[in-house]
């Protein structure tokens, strides 16, 4: 990089087209597989929620002239981990304490860059700007997508064992509460992975809807993520190809198509009869 | 030396508040043994069920398992759990086979790729609770009795050496107890293990039991179902009289 290897073809054979082409299919690559995970537990905002406390990093980072993106992983990082904290106690059993860190993270964010001092304002990292992206900022994604897949190549048989009963997998000493930290620590580095590609505001719809549109034609759960991120590429792809062709804002039309695709999907019958016949006994003592 | 028992508690007692809800309980389950644990609604079965598995630690009193300490256990997939009701979502996409494989993790080791043994183990399983026809179906497709003994092939998968079931068959038809208890007679006789069994309902096992703890609060009975069956007490007995019967026996 800077550039291909080799010609692509319209709309891709301008050097930012390529650049975004590769941040935004590293992003729809890997943030379902984080998804599915987050949809199974019922935490499908929990992207949302890290997009927000991460803007008071990228304000962080505006106000000490540092990359926005490196304070931003540090501030969702911790914030993910104090959440889970929480959350393991009980002690964000109401939204309260969830909303305490989303809104107080983007608060903190929109005062710490106001108070920068510098013309950059948080409107590229809220809703995305992955037509803008530098090579510098694509080699951060890949870095970040690949810590990503290699977590999720080791553990995530054993998050789904966590996803699926809890107690018992504690109880048969799968180490579920650090599973969970580690969940909160990959979704806090997804959300900074599509933070230029999406933006915060947009974050979750990558992560949760291809999952769910993939589930509605998968028949396992490793086909579920395996589409799911399949899913992710495709939109990526289609979107920013539209955004070109129409001039549209890249990371909305993404995730126009992401939404689009799921109000397709939602349509198709569901391939599942009803609970089939039974031996009647299997031993004869 | 003798092996010490799978599960021994001493003198285990346990008050939420102020309110005791077990009181010096004594309770052991040796290798190859299978052993219902009965008491009434309130009567500390589960309490004394998350105390023994390590989720729980009593008040007074000392719980073993295989001879340590739990939260001293490191090889904690020789325990295996089965709780109270299938916790599945409707719209969970695993099938049975992933349900079944993610409870060999802790044995073959949660980081690691499944080996032939693994995939072999996971594929007795599923086959001794007769669900080898439908490994590939989704969870959400399968009725609750179905998913009930997914939940057991799950714990079986690891090939524990003392099985905990909480409740297994609560709302499960005849039909689906049947296949339960040659599901646990196997676990028994193939494998030696040991069985602690929590249940209102000890019909469809009475016959296979070679001990029952009756509990309320503390031990009231311990001892094999024959002998229990003496005082006129059917292990039988449907669930929504077991209450009475119990309380026939504590008085």
């Amino acid at each position: 990089m800077p550039g291909m290897p080799w010609p692509l073809p319209y709309p891709f054979d301008r050097e930012y087209m390529q650049l975004a082409l590769v941040a935004g299919v590293v992003v729809g690559a890997t943030a379902p597989l984080i998804g599915a995970f987050l949809v199974q537990k019922r935490l499908s905002l929990m992207g949302d929620g890290l997009g927000h406390v991460a803007v008071a990093g990228v304000g962080a980072g505006l106000v000490f002239g540092t990359s926005p993106i490196w304070t931003a992983l540090v501030v969702a990082v911790v914030a993910a981990l104090a959440i889970e904290w929480l959350r393991a106690r009980g002690a964000a059993s109401g939204d309260l304490a969830l909303a305490l860190f989303f809104y107080g993270g983007i608060a903190l964010g929109v005062v710490l860059a106001a108070r920068s001092g510098t013309n950059t304002n948080l409107q590229p990292y809220l809703f995305g700007s992955i037509l803008t992206v530098t090579a510098s900022d694509v080699y951060g994604v890949i870095a970040l997508g690949a810590l990503i897949v290699i977590a999720m190549a080791v553990s995530g048989r054993a998050l789904l064992a966590v996803v699926l009963d809890e107690e018992t997998a504690r109880v048969t000493g799968i180490p579920a509460g650090a599973l969970n930290a580690l969940l909160a620590v990959l979704t806090a580095v997804t959300v900074v992975a599509a933070m230029r590609v999406v933006g915060v505001l947009l974050v979750a719809a990558m992560m949760v809807l291809p999952v769910a549109t993939s589930r509605q034609v998968a028949r396992s759960f490793r086909t579920t993520v395996l589409g799911s991120a399949v899913i992710g590429v495709v939109c990526v792809v289609i979107g920013l190809a539209a955004s070109r062709q129409w001039a549209l804002a890249a990371g909305g039309a993404i995730v126009l198509v992401v939404t689009a695709l799921f109000a397709l999907a939602s349509l198709l019958p569901r391939r599942r009869g009803g609970p089939p016949a039974e031996p009647s006994s299997l031993l004869s003592g | 030396m003798m092996a010490p028992p799978l599960l021994r508690a001493e003198g285990v007692s346990f008050a939420y508040g102020g309110d005791p809800v077990l009181d010096g309980v004594d309770l052991t389950v040796d290798a190859g043994e299978f052993a219902a644990l009965v008491g009434p609604n309130g009567a500390g079965k589960s309490t004394l069920l998350r105390i023994a598995l390590g989720l729980l630690a009593p008040q007074a009193g000392t719980v073993e398992l295989f001879g340590k300490r739990p939260r001293q256990l490191r090889d904690r997939w020789r325990l295996g759990y089965v709780p109270q009701r299938p916790r599945f979502a409707p719209d969970l996409p695993a099938t049975v086979e992933e349900v079944v494989a993610a409870g060999r993790l802790a044995k073959q080791g949660w980081w690691r790729r499944a080996r032939r043994a693994d995939r072999d183990a996971v594929t007795h399983a599923i086959e001794s609770v007769a669900l080898g026809n439908l490994r590939r179906r989704q969870m959400g497709e399968l009725s609750g009795g179905q998913q009930q003994r997914v939940l057991i092939a799950k714990a079986l998968a690891s090939e524990p050496e003392l099985l905990v079931l909480d409740e297994p068959v609560a709302g499960v038809d005849a039909a689906a107890q049947r296949l339960f208890r040659d599901s646990l007679v196997h676990l028994l006789r193939e494998h030696g293990a040991g069985v602690l069994l929590v249940s209102h309902e000890l019909g469809a096992v009475a016959d296979d039991l070679d001990r029952v703890i009756v509990l309320k609060r503390r031990v009231v009975f311990d001892g094999p179902p024959g002998t229990l069956a003496e005082t006129g007490v059917s292990l039988g007995i449907h669930a929504d009289d077991l209450p009475q019967w119990l309380e026939d026996v504590v008085g």
